[in-house]
């Protein structure tokens, strides 16, 4: 396993700056999540790290080794891509037979077989392995895809949303599993996903990228719970987090020059209103089965709060709010952080 | 707007059965949902009602008329799809007049509805813009102003957020919510995303290889779904199933799963059978270091005010909800305690849920 080091690279594609110097360094045995949206400039970033583009500014090493120049066969690295490009003639063995196949390994058939064993039972496949690929399920699939990643050894994993043409079950159930075989191997895997649940739950760290630059490099924890700025601020946590211009809040606490206030739908409560704290009016409340999200109207914002769902709250209702741990964001987005932080 | 009835609806394809039997009435501006995995018969279902799909028996009724042989053009039904199939050639405000131009309805009143139903949207600013530099969110306003300017007796949307991805579907699903607040028409929604059949639906029809398994109120089916496949299929991570043996008799309460003891609601059902399943949704599973049930945390996973743990026990694979706060480490051992009095037990051979005080509405704490 190696680590990966990236140093001011760019990447244009005609007017398009794809990658804007972008510097990023992932430690041996790390699962690092590129996070953003279609077009942030993520994919770019992998196809550079394989060797599939080429920079245009800065360099790209490897177990500190520069390899910015070199030809992607030269990189030992593995792709997965989102769709699963499996060779539908050949049954699941011989797909995942066939890196190892390579002439330029020349592995015994026998040292094959106890490779593709292993992984096989590594993505619990096992008994699939005479199927023909085309007779698999879509998760089955992407297993298989995996899988042929994995048989070759590479010292580095880039995967590309592999699990974004799956059904939700499956999704979940795959993330767990590539998270599981990630710590079994200790690999070193860079993935890329516009879906903030992945980000969140398999990173060792998450990079958040916009507009092809890196905003925040982080832990999930500190991306969640300390973003540098609105944009990280609105892009984790599901229902989004609560965003009020300052103004109609302003409170002894806020600090000076802060516009906008960011308050995660955990940490805005509802009581019973009191005369002199703020007071909304619920608007909707529904239900998600282990949750509600209440949504409540307060001097014209909407705003979203979790509530126990056995709790009543009724449509039309005055509620008093209140805000634990709130946020403070100046006129260009970036965070103010209070003295005590 | 309309009342829409479906009467033993039965629908085969040569051998394979679509939809078997089907009952239901979407009342007059209730927001309904099909919900189900691929394959579940909830679109087969729902290009009945159109007219896209005659049924092999069983009746259609809208608005009291029975509609079952009559053609989809002759149903006043509004039909929005996955794929926003726009004209790339009109621009927005063609593309919406569309099907009242060729309905043949005057041009003041089809500016009018047009102006209407842009206004209803908020895309008024769009209307003279190409469709094919539109962002997908904006591409499925067309595609709904196109179904509005009908003023339809109903609408039926066959996974129209489908496409987007899921920031943009979080922010559609609300404008839905919001629209239909607005016209209050009556939709028949399919999805097989069950957070969004929850936060849409006023009632869910949950289908599973053709068969209708409940219909009712979100929060119902979450909290007392009538099959495992249901309890399975709405919740995420789905909720927890563990197998035991012994045959329950009305006013138990408390179950033998192997050696252990588990609390439950009263049973009020007669006859249980002997295989059957306990049912635990994760956020009802606690760690306690005394609980009997003891296993290997698994993994978990950081989902930001909450974490989901995954626990090897003995059992089976338990996942519990948890505070974030909580420190847990893959590989430590836990025990894990459960929450009585949400408890639900499953004949494992039907699959169906026992009845028990949950039922009658008695819950506690």
């Amino acid at each position: 396993m190696a680590e990966i080091a990236l140093s001011h690279v760019s990447k244009q594609f005609g007017a398009v700056e794809a990658v804007r110097d972008l510097s990023l360094s992932i430690a041996s045995g790390e699962f690092v999540v590129l996070l953003g949206p279609t077009g942030a400039g993520k994919t770019t970033t992998l196809r550079l790290i394989a060797g599939l583009e080429r920079p245009d500014q800065g360099g790209i090493s490897i177990d500190g080794r520069d390899v910015t120049r070199e030809p992607p066969a030269a990189r030992d690295v593995a792709f997965v891509f989102q769709q699963y490009s499996l060779y539908p003639h050949l049954t699941v063995y011989d797909n995942l037979a066939f890196p190892l196949r390579s002439p330029l390994r020349k592995l015994p058939e026998t040292e094959i077989r106890r490779q593709v064993q292993e992984v096989a039972d590594l993505l619990r496949i096992s008994g699939k392995l005479g199927n023909r690929a085309t007779r698999l399920s879509g998760g089955e699939m992407q297993r298989v895809a995996i899988g042929r990643a994995l048989v070759r050894r590479p010292s580095i994993y880039l995967m590309d949303e592999p699990l974004s043409s799956l059904d939700a079950k499956l999704r979940a159930e795959l993330r767990l599993e590539i998270k599981r075989i990630q710590l079994d191997l200790g690999a070193t895997i860079l993935y890329v996903t516009h879906d903030q649940i992945e980000a969140m739950t398999m990173a060792s760290r998450i990079g958040v990228i916009r507009e092809g630059g890196l905003v925040q490099y982080g832990t999930p924890r500190e991306i969640y719970e300390s973003p540098n700025d609105l944009y990280v601020a609105a892009r984790l946590g599901s229902p989004r987090i609560n965003l009020i211009p300052a103004n109609l809040l302003r409170t002894a606490s806020t600090p000076k020059g802060a516009e906008t206030v960011g308050v995660r739908t955990e940490h805005l409560a509802i009581g019973k209103p009191n005369g002199s704290g703020l007071v909304g009016r619920v608007h909707r409340v529904e239900h998600l089965g282990d949750q509600n999200h209440v949504h409540i109207e307060y001097r014209g914002q909407a705003l979203v709060t979790l509530a126990d769902p056995h709790r009543p709250v009724l449509a039309g209702e005055e509620v008093g709010l209140s805000l634990i741990d709130p946020l403070y964001f100046d006129a260009t987005g970036r965070r103010l952080r209070l003295a005590a932080e | 707007m309309a009342k829409i009835e479906v009467q033993a609806l039965h629908k085969s394809f040569g051998d394979f059965v679509a939809v078997k039997d089907s009952n239901f009435t979407v009342e007059d501006g209730e927001f309904f949902c099909l919900l189900g995995p691929s394959g579940c018969g909830k679109t087969t279902t729902l290009r009945m009602i159109a007219g896209l799909e005659l049924p092999t028996s069983g009746s259609i009724l809208l608005a009291g008329d029975d509609v079952t042989l009559r053609r989809a053009s002759a149903r006043d039904i509004a039909f929005v799809f996955q794929l926003f199939a726009l004209y790339p050639h009109m621009n927005v405000r063609r593309n919406i007049a569309f099907p009242l131009v060729s309905m043949g309805v005057r041009r003041a009143e089809v500016n009018t509805r047009v102006e209407e139903a842009a206004r209803i949207l908020r895309i008024t600013e769009l209307l003279d813009r190409p469709v094919s530099g539109l962002s997908g969110g904006d591409r499925q306003r067309v595609a709904l102003g196109r179904a509005i300017v009908r003023r339809p007796k109903a609408f039926l949307m066959d996974e129209p957020l489908g496409a987007l991805d899921a920031e943009l579907r979080q922010a559609m699903t609300e404008e839905l919510h919001d629209l239909h607040d607005r016209i209050g028409a009556t939709t028949v929604y399919v999805t097989h995303d069950q957070i969004e059949a929850m936060s849409l639906g006023d009632k869910i029809a949950v289908m599973n290889q053709g068969v209708v398994e409940q219909i009712g109120a979100p929060q119902e089916i979450y909290d007392l779904p009538a099959t495992m496949f249901v309890a399975d299929f709405v919740g995420s991570p789905p909720m927890n199933f563990i197998r035991f043996e012994g045959r329950l008799k009305p006013h138990d309460r408390s179950v033998k799963v192997g050696a252990v003891s588990v609390a439950i609601p009263e049973i009020r059902q007669e006859g249980s059978a002997e295989s059957l399943v306990l049912g635990v949704r994760p956020e009802c599973v606690s760690f306690l270091d005394s609980a009997p049930f003891r296993g290997r945390v698994f993994g978990t996973e950081y989902l930001g005010t909450t974490q989901i743990v995954t626990v090897d026990i003995e059992q089976g694979q338990i996942k519990a909800r948890l505070p974030s706060l909580l420190p847990v480490r893959a590989g430590e051992t836990v025990g894990l305690a459960f929450k009585p009095d949400s408890l639900m037990v499953f004949d494992r051979e039907t699959g169906r849920a026992i009845r028990s005080a949950l039922h009658q509405g008695e819950r506690h704490g």
